[in-house]
């Protein structure tokens, strides 16, 4: 099945050469193989949104990409670059100068925000931008007030993470993922963690990134008018592959797989 | 291989020392429940007592205390012989710092079980016997094992109050023989060998004592 | 007769008053001692600590050992081998220095564990959002864990500190004259021990109780997120 659905891209992805490629990537943890010949793929720009049960091996997926977690077989490029180094060394674990290219492509928006408590709402966006890209202190902060008042926490500059509602730590960790102008940025669960009534601001922004910028964007949700509304693609993804996967409309009027309709019909109710 | 020659004697110095350890960990212990208890469980008269000990005996130096109770003591007529007086002085200090181990660990039951035995009307000598102690006590000996260590290497500053333990005899060893780097290497292996044994028997005494308080001990140790 | 001062033996208050200016003198090389020491267990303990996370194992499990045995063994015996070892292989140190070395690698052993807990107190989720920036594991812990970790670890060092101080007299062995050492030479020349070993006692007991005060402020007036960095 997996294959049959691989061999069909959608007109996307077909487009161009694909910003990110797994391949046969099989991830253990242990005794426990969560990733198992795991073959995906996302077309530049293209926004996809990952769904399925607790423990499918969503995170995983992102986790592997931002380089958090090593991989124990397959092959994995992301803008044509191979997560293992092309001299053949240990193709799971790349040295830190290899591993640092590959981060440069890629952003992502944690579940439990992790912005750092000691520093001031801009200084938590200008950080990288300053260590890491080496803008001048003026140059990332201009960048900073932009992505705030993109954000719509512009006025928020000099509070600290803990002085703001969880939406908008969420909301300055999507401006400081932007800061460093990723090609791809990955969202795990986003509004997870947030009370219901602060969910709405996070989706907003991730819906105007998503209709306004080219960024390539890998989504996992359990809003699921949400990823209707924002994606390209649906896959629904269990026990560490993917099962079904296509257009939003037709995985959530017409899924063609028993398994994907049980999952709908439990969280949609 | 002339350090062969010296550990006869250092192993001589070794007993004393593990001697000294010992019997100021058993007496110190001793004082350190009755102290932390009395601050916890005390009266203002006791429990103030208790505080004036503990403060006294951690705020001053162990040498300090050593030298005092070696050179003056005897001015005021009180006078033993130098191992009592090393076992007293480090006694003493070990208690002041044990007894802040007993208290904090009694504090931290919780107040619940307190009051749980006060609902059963239970007196205060069982609720502290058999409600409060037997909780403590699990939690306080990870922090003993740290004091019994600390025991062993404090007890070396007795070779200054003329004990011969093994830093004395590494001390008399190298007088002679001007072999400092053997005789200290040697010195400091012999420590390090006698804290490892000193840890392990720490380790055993824990686990009986859980096994004894008879309940499993929190999941995050 | 010592630094200029002398001693009036009539009554016991006489004595104290006599040779409390010469224990000060001490007591400020007690002081500088421990400063001092404390500034090296400081550097070294971190260093320690960053090397036992070493990513190398055979460097981290190396590291690991050195901390083990330096805090197993007694600091009287410490200092013994470097006052008289490093004099055969050429190092020949001030009395001083030698103390203050051997204060500072003893409590190096304390800190650096201080220091490990406290960067594993730092949440997994700081690491990661530090990687997914791009951050290198250098940068990393200069601008997000150690400003996190320092205050957390502020109290514990303070109590460190004082412990340090507590154990300085040590040093009169080898010839420091710090106020323990100061109060047996007025001992000896006057045979009258009880006077000048109760004042040293008394003077430590009241530096214990200022710097736990002093402790005990601090940890209310420290920052409970980190050292802000704006
Ligand atoms: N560090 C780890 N060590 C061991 N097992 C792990 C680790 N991280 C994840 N797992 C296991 O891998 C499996 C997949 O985890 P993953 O977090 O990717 O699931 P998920 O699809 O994101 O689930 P959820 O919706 O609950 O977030 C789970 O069974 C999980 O228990
Ligand atoms: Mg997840």
């Amino acid at each position: 099945m997996n294959k049959v659905l691989a061999q069909q891209p959608d007109a996307a992805s077909a487009a161009a050469a694909p910003v990110i490629e797994f391949r046969g990537v099989t991830k253990r943890f242990g005794a426990l193989t969560v990733l198992d010949d795991f073959n995906f793929s996302v077309a530049p720009g293209e926004k996809v949104t990952l769904i399925g049960p607790s423990g499918s091996g969503k995170s995983t997926v992102l986790r592997i990409l931002m380089t958090l977690e090593p991989f124990q077989e397959g092959q994995l490029t992301l803008a044509g670059i191979p997560y293992h180094e092309p001299n053949g060394k240990g193709p799971f674990r790349a040295s830190d100068r290899h591993l640092h290219q590959i981060r440069s492509h890629v952003g992502m928006v944690f579940q439990s925000f992790n912005l750092f408590p000691h520093m001031s709402v801009l200084r938590n966006v200008t950080e990288a931008p300053v260590a890491v890209l080496g803008l001048s202190r003026a140059e990332a902060e201009c960048r900073a007030i932009d992505l705030l008042r993109m954000v719509g926490l512009a006025d928020k500059k000099d509070q600290y993470p803990a002085q703001l509602s969880g939406g908008q730590q969420q909301r300055v960790a999507i401006a400081r993922a932007l800061a460093m102008r990723p090609r791809v940025l990955l969202f795990d669960e986003p509004t997870s963690a947030l009370d219901p009534q602060l969910v709405g601001e996070v989706l907003g922004v991730i819906r105007n990134l998503a209709s306004e910028h080219d960024l390539t964007m890998l989504l996992v949700t359990h809003e699921m008018r949400f990823a209707r509304e924002v994606s390209d693609r649906v896959c629904f993804f269990d026990k560490g592959r993917i099962v079904e996967e296509g257009e939003p409309e037709r995985i959530f009027t017409a899924p063609a797989e028993p398994r994907t309709r049980e999952f709908l019909q439990s969280v949609l109710g | 291989m002339d350090w062969l020659t010296y550990l006869p004697s250092l192993a001589q110095g070794a007993l004393v020392t593990a001697w000294i350890t010992l019997a100021s960990i058993a007496i110190g212990a001793a004082l350190a429940f009755a102290a932390g208890i009395a601050r916890v469980e005390g009266g203002r008269a006791v429990s103030t007592l208790a505080l004036c000990y503990t403060e006294v005996f951690r705020g001053t130096s162990l040498l300090v205390q050593l030298f005092w109770l070696y050179y003056a003591l005897p001015l005021v007529g009180l006078s033993f012989d130098p191992v009592t007086t090393g076992i007293v002085g480090l006694s003493l200090h070990v208690g002041a710092y044990g007894s802040e181990i007993v208290r904090g660990a009694l504090n931290a039951v919780p107040v619940a079980q307190r009051e749980a035995a006060r609902a059963l009307n239970f007196g205060r000598v069982h609720t502290l016997m058999r409600i409060c102690l037997p909780q403590a006590i699990v939690e306080m000996m990870p922090a003993f094992g740290n004091l019994a260590i600390e025991t062993l290497k404090l007890s070396s500053l007795v070779s200054l109050i003329s004990i011969a333990d093994l830093t004395f005899r590494a001390q008399s060893i190298r007088n002679i023989t001007l072999d400092s780097a053997t005789v200290y290497t040697l010195t400091l292996v012999g420590y390090f060998l006698m804290s490892l044994v000193l840890m392990l028997a720490m380790r055993l005494i824990e686990r009986m004592v859980r096994r004894g308080a008879a309940f499993p001990r929190a999941a995050h140790a | 007769m010592m630094y200029g001062y002398t001693w009036d033996l009539t009554t016991p208050l006489t004595y104290a008053a006599s040779i409390l200016p010469i224990l000060l003198i001490g007591l400020t090389v007690t002081l500088q001692a421990a400063a001092a020491g404390f500034a090296l267990a400081l550097v070294l303990g971190l260093a320690f600590a960053l090397l036992r996370r070493s990513r190398i194992k055979a460097v981290a499990l190396t590291t690991a050992f050195v901390v083990e045995f330096l805090r197993d063994t007694p600091l009287l015996v410490q200092l013994f081998f470097l006052y008289y070892v490093l004099p055969d292989y050429g190092i020949t140190l001030p009395a001083f220095l030698t103390g203050v070395i051997a204060l500072g690698l003893q409590y190096s052993a304390y800190t650096s564990e201080v220091y490990r807990g406290g960067i594993e107190a730092i949440p997994r989720g700081q690491w990661e959002a530090a990687t997914a920036l791009n951050m290198t594991r250098w940068q990393t812990y200069r601008d997000i864990v150690i400003p996190q970790m320092v205050p957390r670890i502020v109290p514990t060092m303070g109590n460190y500190l004082v412990a340090m101080l507590k154990e300085t007299p040590v040093l009169s062995v080898v010839t420091v004259l710090e106020m323990l050492g100061l109060a047996n030479m007025i001992g000896e020349r006057t045979f009258e021990y009880l006077v000048p070993l109760s004042m040293v006692g008394i003077i430590f007991l009241l530096l214990t109780l200022i710097c736990s005060a002093g402790i005990h402020r601090l940890e209310k007036v420290l920052p409970k997120a980190g050292i802000p960095l704006r």
